[in-house]
């Protein structure tokens, strides 16, 4: 997983509420059996309506997205971070974030933001009205500026924040509780009613 | 005993915690991993990458379920990518010793239904699955909630899961419901009250009265919608019905370990001092048949009711939503709901494809004719529910109104295989996610109980199925 450090870019204002991960890939996409090759179906049903953000050649090569309330709900594909790392974004801004998405998300080296309302809308308003509009996202020490007077800290989980900065491999970090894995497994297994299969019929 | 009183998710969390690292999320053990084409695919990749095996086969189940066609030849899937993606979980679970109940299997089916049916889904137990609504699993009084394709991978890999520690949301329903109001306008009037990201960060738990008096059925329509409302998962106390229900499944424990079992499984029911981070109670006589007007499942009214102005939004952000909603769903202002003519019904999808959700909606069906503007189909959940509509003779009662009787999978739910809506086509249907395009490019969804659609299918527009006139008695109760 890539490492975030610091980031600067220019900035696509999104302001609907409620996006939901069928709006960011739709299903017709989620057959393909590969990790790769979703950014050009990012959107895809939006973008069909020339005056959507992707298609305006200012936000051309942005790698920050900033949205309203409840980004990425719905369903759990994974497909919808793909979409949007494969696309080049690789930090997102918003109000509130739909639990699973935010875990997909931090996954695939994506880092989320949540700020108050007020400052969102700031930034989807100066996205949207000035020219070349730049955000510089640091998660050396938590903070977010523009050329233009804009600065705030933000709260991240510290662990995220670790998994992000060093690009960790989840996978990785739970083996290092290999051995307290195995002795719970052990006593757990010992509790049948919690078993996935006792009856009889199991081998049918 | 002494000590703190407990939740039910508290009780659950607590026993399958495997390491609580400092300054790290918990290690959760996972019971049962269910598993399906969609999300898996690059799971397996990676374990191929990494060199590694599926840690706990035995706690791992496959079906395939969002692909397959339902119509009767399913062994021939055109869609070249659908087929490839259904061959790859056959190659996976070959090469990694994963249990598969492919399209021919008797327990064949989508995922949700055939997880509580064969009793994999138990009490107490903690379940995953690359699906958000894997909540479903919670009407059974477990942990389940649906994850991303790398935690699949981290499940297949590790049998465990690093994760925060969510909140805890009481929702209690109590009092009776009015004949021909359900489970599905339970859930629907509580995701409309508290909104689609309401629950963000909590497990629900359902409790009153009117939840304990629901069937099993009916208890996994509420949890399987608890995601719509942005929860992490939903969870409803095991108790008689529970038991009842899970007894002599295949997959349930016999004999002396059952009893054994229900002794435990009586000790998970929420203390009656347990703290909850959020309470709501919602009196069941607000519960009517609810309808969703607009393209989130929080955009929901009663039958008797109108479509919104946007000019009564809260906010600036939900007026614009709502002025896209109802340009999307083509509808106006201060319409009756009951005015609005459908083209099509979906009986389906993990929501409502049970078999009482079938029994009910022939009920309603039996002695008419789907309206002769409207495409009507029924897919039952699982090939079990199928077997036993059929042997009740429900499957007939469909297939004389003008229904469509399918073979089981998501369908229409989602519309990954070739049942989707045509754009501008308005759809009643029992399924959970009303989003643009969800069912169809183009095509219009709204959200309702099996009642209701079928009472829709026949009268081609939306009906409150409360003043409905059955004509046959004979149906099965
Ligand atoms: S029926 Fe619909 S919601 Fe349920 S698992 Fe299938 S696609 Fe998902």
């Amino acid at each position: 997983m890539e490492k975030f450090r610091t980031l600067n870019s220019k900035v696509l204002p999104l302001d609907r509420v409620n996006v939901d991960t069928d709006q960011i890939i739709p299903k017709q996409f989620l057959k393909r059996i590969e990790r790769t090759g979703y950014g050009e179906f990012l959107f895809f049903d939006w973008r069909k309506d020339p005056a959507f953000g992707l298609n305006n050649p200012r936000y051309q090569g942005a790698k920050i997205l900033v949205a309203a309330r409840n980004f990425g709900c719905g369903s759990s594909r994974e497909h919808a971070a793909w979409a949007l790392g494969d696309h080049g974004f690789r930090c997102v801004i918003a109000p509130s974030f739909a639990d699973i998405f935010h875990s997909n998300a931090g996954k695939n080296g994506i880092l989320l933001v949540t700020l108050p309302e007020g400052q969102v809308q700031t930034l989807l308003d100066r996205a949207a009205n000035t020219d070349n509009y730049q955000l510089t996202v640091s998660l050396e020490e938590n903070t977010i500026r523009d050329a233009h007077g804009f600065s705030t800290t933000f709260a991240i989980d510290p662990f995220r924040r670790d998994c992000l900065r060093e690009g960790l491999d989840d996978i990785g970090l739970t083996l290092r509780h290999a051995s307290e894995l195995d002795n719970f497994e052990k006593r757990h297994d010992a509790a049948f009613w919690v078993a996935p299969r006792t009856g009889e019929s199991a081998n049918a | 005993m002494a000590g703190k009183p407990k939740t039910l998710f508290e009780k659950v969390w607590e026993s399958h915690i495997v390491a609580e690292p400092q300054g790290e999320p918990t290690l959760l053990y996972i019971d049962l991993h269910l598993i399906h084409e969609v999300t898996s695919p690059q799971a397996f990749d990676g374990l191929r990458l990494a060199g590694r095996k599926v840690r706990r086969t035995d706690r791992s189940i496959a079906t395939v379920d969002h692909n397959v066609p339902t119509t009767a030849n399913r062994l021939v899937i055109e869609d070249p990518i659908a087929a490839k993606q259904i061959e790859t979980l056959r190659k996976n679970c070959a090469e990694f010793g994963v249990e598969l109940y492919d399209v021919e299997s008797p327990r064949q089916g989508i995922v949700h239904v055939i997880g509580p049916e064969l009793g994999l889904t138990k009490p107490g137990m903690t379940i995953v699955c690359g699906d958000s609504h894997t909540s479903t699993h919670g009407a059974l009084g477990a942990l389940a909630f649906g994850i991303g394709t790398s935690e699949v991978e981290h499940v297949l890999a590790t049998q465990c899961l690093p994760q925060s520690r969510p909140k805890t949301f009481r929702i209690a329903v109590e009092g009776e419901l009015a004949e021909g109001v359900t489970a599905k306008d339970i859930v629907l009037g509580i995701i409309g009250r508290i909104g689609t990201d309401g629950a963000t960060g909590y497990v629900i738990e359902y409790a009153g009265s009117a939840i304990r008096s629901l069937s099993m059925e009916g208890r996994m329509t509420v949890c399987n919608m608890s995601i719509e409302a942005g929860a992490r998962a939903g969870m409803i106390a095991p108790d008689e019905t529970t038991f009842a229900w899970l007894k002599g499944r295949p997959f349930a424990p016999q004999g002396a370990a059952w009893d054994q079992a229900v002794a435990e499984w009586r000790k998970l029911a929420s203390d009656p001092d347990a703290q909850y981070d959020r309470e709501l109670i919602i009196p069941a006589i607000e519960i009517e048949p609810f309808v969703t007007w607009g393209t989130n499942p929080g955009m929901v009214v009663s039958i008797t009711g109108q479509v919104p102005d946007p000019a009564a939004a809260q906010s600036d952000a939900d007026r614009r939503a709502w002025t896209r909603a109802l340009e999307y769903m083509d509808l106006k202002a201060g319409t009756p709901i009951e005015e609005i003519a459908i083209d099509r019904v979906f009986i389906g999808s993990c929501t409502n494809s049970r078999i009482e959700d079938l029994r009910a909606a022939a009920k309603v069906v039996a002695g008419h004719h789907v309206h002769p503007t409207v495409r009507a189909m029924v897919v039952p959940g699982s090939q079990l529910v199928k077997a036993q509509a059929e042997k009740e003779g429900l499957h007939v009662i469909f297939k004389d109104a003008g229904f469509e009787w399918r073979e089981p999978g998501c369908s229409m739910c989602l519309g990954m295989n070739p049942d989707i809506l045509q754009p501008g086509e308005r759809c009643a249907s029992t399924s959970n996610r009303n989003f643009e395009g969800r069912q169809g490019s183009g095509g219009r969804t709204h959200l309702v109980s099996p009642m209701m659609a079928a009472a829709a299918a026949i009268l081609g527009r939306f009906t409150d199925v409360r003043t409905w006139e059955f004509r046959q008695s004979e149906v099965p109760a």
